[in-house]
């Protein structure tokens, strides 16, 4: 991987650094499992993931609310994999 | 080496509560303000609060601030400082509807008014019956609290430094503080702030437990600075847990599943607490719970493989039930426990909530340390608020919705405090002594440098385990001896430890290292002055002080009415009176604490 993705991964991970502790568990979880194996559409979609406010985020993943947004349903499956 | 210099009036360490709040005082006065965060501020862990800020506002039934001034004694155990404790409940009015007219959304009543509900140990007359003092908007308090401020801040120029680790505090010889050392994630380039005023508000460090409710980011870096630089950490013993946390995870589940009839079951599937608390049962309070299920474990009756947590069964409960009144905690079991509540039981810990100790401050919010014979002397240049600091309002156990208001008031009053001293002062920046920036740049370099070092998760995982079975919510005198031995050998791997990315740009191995660093300190002081406080109190529980006659529930007044202050060098401890008189009213006298 080149310098420049490698550093912006990085930014990516330090993002999913949340305030709510059931958020940074689910990511934690996500990069365990996924390493740095992120191809650049998964990128694109955490990217957006990360972007939201956190109570958002946590209605979307914990499924009290629902998206028809393709590129974040997929995304939030992806995170809600036990 | 030199590095870049950056200089302000007032540079404030945090984005959560306390921290905009202390901001916005400097910034309205027109001071030349910064604010450094790790991550941006409404990503703060005030975020999380959902329960409500306390102000005896009254608008639902009669209250008064003297009232909310004796719970917050009563529920310190005694150990707060009654100065702080009456300036903070009298300011809470109007604290909170400052934030009203900043544009935070509070729930109202029909008449327009903020609407109030009750929370536990919030009291009318005295400690009569349950009196409606919390403050709400909806369920997302303290996010609607960091969006009001952070966008007062923006319209009063604060100058925001996102993504910005402070990583030491720069003190001179004599003392005074001078500003910070901070790196720059996107660089990885350190920089020196210069400020006249410096304010900690860094937030707690409750990730030195294994079990804990708080996010990732809470790694007590203000106390890790304030400790290296030569400041004590106040009654760093007490911290509070809440019994049902997620085993493993730390995930909180709330108290409404017990409201709504979940019992707590050990190994043999017996339902222990009617053995512990015959009336209320699973319902019996906090620390009563707690203690119960620690009991348990110890003696052999835990589940799982390790025995090492019980069990919360709701599977007896109507599924719909389940789902309509407690929306939310399907979700977390099976996420977090990976368990379907509705047909399995949860697996459950006592989880470290709160850190009451911290930074030693007065309720000017000025940082005090001893100094010849006088144990409270400001430190020049240096505050701090919120939860990284010690006012002390707190003392042995926090009250629900105190925080929040502690940040407000505290936050705000540092900041005012902050405000006449820059003011006041008609010298110009003093120089950066070069050995403080020296120290930053050792420690990064130690780490870029370290042969055959450590393992910083390995580190971790040994510290949050010794803090979680030495010093958790029921202690034992055999248990923080060994503790403190333990400790104190996590902490030599943690001076070793190494990293193996060594980029620039968002090295995240390195910040994680970085708060290692921290967490220790942290660590280190809680286990040390734990063990040496002989009695219970609040949230500190010995099983070697139980409750006798003339101990009640095992408080020895006559020992142990005095704060802790731990100190990094030699691991030193000592120790200064409780603040007895308040400002204007008359001291609440010592009593049993008993609800
Ligand atoms: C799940 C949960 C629910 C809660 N609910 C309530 C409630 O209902 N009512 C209540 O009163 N209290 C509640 N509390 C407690 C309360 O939320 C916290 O005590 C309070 O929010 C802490 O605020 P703070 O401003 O001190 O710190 P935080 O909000 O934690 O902010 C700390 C700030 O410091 C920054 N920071 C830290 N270290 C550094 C560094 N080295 N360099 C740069 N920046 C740094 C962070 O980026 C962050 O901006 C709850 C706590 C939890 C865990």
């Amino acid at each position: 991987m080149d310098e420049e993705r490698g550093a912006r991964l990085r930014r990516l991970r330090w993002h999913c650094r949340r305030a709510l502790l059931e958020l940074d568990l689910m990511f934690q979880r996500y990069w365990r499992r996924t390493g740095d194996d992120v191809d650049a559409a998964t990128e694109a979609a955490l990217e957006r993931l990360v972007a939201m406010e956190d109570h958002d985020l946590w209605d979307l993943v914990s499924g009290r609310r629902e998206t028809d947004d393709p590129q974040l349903k997929g995304m939030v499956e992806k995170l809600r994999q036990v | 080496m030199k590095v870049t210099k950056r200089t302000f009036d007032a540079v404030i360490v945090g984005a959560g509560g306390a921290g905009l709040r202390a901001a916005l005082q400097l910034s309205e006065s027109g001071l030349k303000t910064a604010v450094i965060t790790k991550v941006f501020p409404t990503r703060s862990h005030t975020v999380a609060a959902q329960g409500g800020v306390a102000a005896s506002l009254g608008n639902s039934e009669e209250d008064h601030w003297h009232w909310h001034m004796y719970d917050t004694v009563k529920g310190s155990d005694w150990l707060g400082d009654q100065d702080a404790i009456e300036f903070m409940c009298r300011k809470a009015n109007e604290v909170v509807i400052e934030l009203e007219h900043y544009g935070m959304p509070f729930d109202r009543t029909d008449a327009g008014k903020i609407y109030q509900r009750p929370f536990g140990g919030h009291m009318s007359n005295f400690g009569e019956k349950p009196v409606r003092r919390s403050c709400a908007a909806a369920d997302r308090t303290g996010h609607a609290m960091l969006h009001a401020l952070y966008q007062r801040n923006v319209r009063a120029n604060t100058q925001f430094f996102v993504e910005w680790m402070a990583l030491d505090l720069i003190r001179d010889a004599e003392g005074e503080v001078l500003g910070v050392t901070a790196l720059e994630m996107e660089t990885g380039e350190i920089v020196a702030f210069q400020s006249k005023a410096t304010i900690f508000a860094t937030g707690g460090a409750g990730r030195i437990y294994y079990s804990s409710t708080n996010a990732f980011i809470n790694t007590g870096d203000g106390l890790g600075m304030a400790a290296r630089a030569g400041i004590p950490l106040e009654d760093m013993e007490f911290w509070q847990f809440h019994p049902t946390g997620v085993a493993g995870a730390g995930v909180l589940i709330t108290e409404g599943v017990r409201g709504e009839g979940g019992i707590l079951r050990n190994s043999a599937g017996e339902r222990f607490m009617e053995r512990y608390a015959p009336n209320a049962k699973d319902l019996a309070s906090r620390d009563v719970v707690s203690r119960a299920m620690v009991t348990e474990i110890n003696e052999g009756r835990g589940c799982g493989p390790n025995k090492d947590f019980v069990l919360l069964d709701i599977t007896h409960l109507d599924p719909k039930v389940i789902m309509q009144r407690l929306p939310g905690i399907r979700e977390i079991s099976i996420q977090f426990a990976g368990t379907d509540p509705i047909k399995e039981p949860i697996p459950v810990v006592p989880t470290c909530h709160y850190q009451m100790g911290g930074i030693p401050t007065n309720y000017s919010g000025q940082v005090v340390a001893p100094r010849g014979s006088s144990m409270n002397v400001a430190v020049p240049g240096f505050y701090a608020a919120g939860e990284c600091a010690c006012a002390s309002v707190h003392g042995a156990n926090r009250l629900g919705t105190n925080s929040l208001l502690d940040l407000l008031v505290f936050g705000k009053s540092a900041g005012e405090t902050a405000v006449e001293d820059v003011k006041k002062s008609t010298k110009a920046h003093k120089d950066l002594p070069q050995e403080a920036i020296e120290r930053t740049l050792a420690r990064i370099n130690r780490l870029d440098t370290q042969k055959d070092g450590a393992d910083a998760h390995e580190s971790r995982l040994a510290m949050q385990r010794t803090m979680q079975n030495h010093c958790g919510v029921f202690r034992f005198a055999d248990k923080l001896k060994e503790g403190v031995s333990k400790i104190l050998d996590v902490q030599k791997d943690v001076q070793r430890v190494a990293i193996k990315d060594k980029s620039k740009v968002f090295n995240t191995a390195r910040i994680e290292a970085l708060e290692l660093e921290n967490l220790i300190e942290v660590a280190v002081a809680t286990m040390i002055s734990a063990e040496a406080r002989k009695e219970s109190r609040g949230a500190h529980v010995r099983d070697d002080a139980p409750d006798t006659p003339e101990n009640p529930n095992g408080r020895d007044d006559k020992n142990w009415l005095k704060h802790t202050l731990w100190f990094k060098e030699g691991n030193r401890l000592d120790y200064k009176s409780v603040k007895l008189t308040p400002l204007t009213v008359d001291t609440i006298e010592l009593k049993k604490r008993a609800y």
